[in-house]
């Protein structure tokens, strides 16, 4: 019987996968793509404790909800950060983590 | 559930999220990522969370991925030819990541509420039919007394109900958003200032 457990060991696995991939690539692109990975991951975990911690019988809606705010965020997020690597790509011409090093005393 | 789909669509989520940390070609990787949301929003269905799934796949697999694919062939970005990769980061990122799954897993078998399941905490919709105070709208009760749970409904009215003021505060972030985005990627007029 899948439980609980399963669903949160897998939410952790998809989060781990996005850490390793925000850590080791270079291109800023699949770095962001990572980014999304991991707040799926996240997402995952609360729509799994949303299912499990009944509220009269029904599903915790406050906990998707959450993961609804989540959602939005994240679509935000990828707009303006898309818009700032391309603006990041005119200026540089690449999209490679190590040319970028304005900031770096 | 039947456990073979469960571990079919965790195996498809896992799968092409490995895809999209290994891909060279970034198209790879946002194909990958798109196929690996589908699994993902498959396993929100799972979980009864119908609305969640389908807007998984509408914003993440639909939205945003087309987003990514659109910049990455209007940059014209190839994969990454030949230069080799620098063995820290590597090294270090399949190491945090070893480390954290393994956290999760003795966390989550070292509590006894990781093994709740469907079975041992069932939906009680004909139950909740009588118990939901506010909500009790006609078309909601109608539906909890049919036997089918009535998702988008109950979900609109908790985000309506209880959440009014955060959802007017989201929109206005996705407005900044639409007006940063604008800002950002308009072209500056005669050269640097």
């Amino acid at each position: 019987m899948i439980s609980l457990g399963h669903y949160l060991v897998v939410s952790g696995m998809l989060f781990a996968l996005g850490l390793a991939g925000v850590i080791a690539r270079r291109n800023i692109l699949i770095v962001y793509m990572c980014l999304e990975m991991m707040l799926s991951a996240a997402n995952l975990a609360l729509a799994g404790f949303s299912r499990f911690h009944l509220v009269n019988g029904l599903p915790d809606y406050a906990a998707q909800s959450l993961v609804f705010f989540t959602i939005t965020v994240a679509a935000a997020e990828v707009a303006v950060g898309l818009a700032i690597i391309v603006a990041l790509f005119r200026s540089k011409q690449s999209v490679d983590a190590g040319v970028v090093t304005k900031l770096q005393g | 559930m039947p456990p073979l789909l469960f571990y079919l669509l965790a195996l498809t989520t896992l799968g092409f999220g490995l895809l999209v940390v290994t891909g060279r070609n970034p198209v790879t990787c946002a194909l990958s990522l798109a196929a690996s949301f589908t699994g993902l929003a498959a396993l929100f269905l799972s979980l009864d969370a119908y609305f969640i799934g389908i807007i998984q796949i509408l914003v993440y697999a639909g939205a945003v991925m087309v987003l990514f694919l659109f910049i990455i062939m209007l940059l014209d970005i190839k994969a990454e030819e030949g230069k080799q990769r620098s063995l820290v980061p590597v090294v270090s990122g399949i190491l945090v990541a070893v480390l954290l799954a393994a956290q999760v897993s003795a966390v989550v078998s070292s509590t006894g509420i990781a093994s709740k399941n469907a079975q041992n905490t069932p939906l009680a919709l004909s139950d909740a039919a009588g118990k939901l105070g506010k909500a009790a709208l006609p078309t909601i009760t109608k539906d909890l007394k049919e036997g089918t749970l009535p998702d988008a409904k109950l979900i609109g009215f908790t985000l309506f109900d209880r959440y009014g003021f955060h959802l007017q505060v989201v929109g206005l972030l996705l407005l900044v958003g639409t007006v940063g985005v604008v800002v950002l990627s308009k072209r500056e007029k005669g050269g640097a200032p």
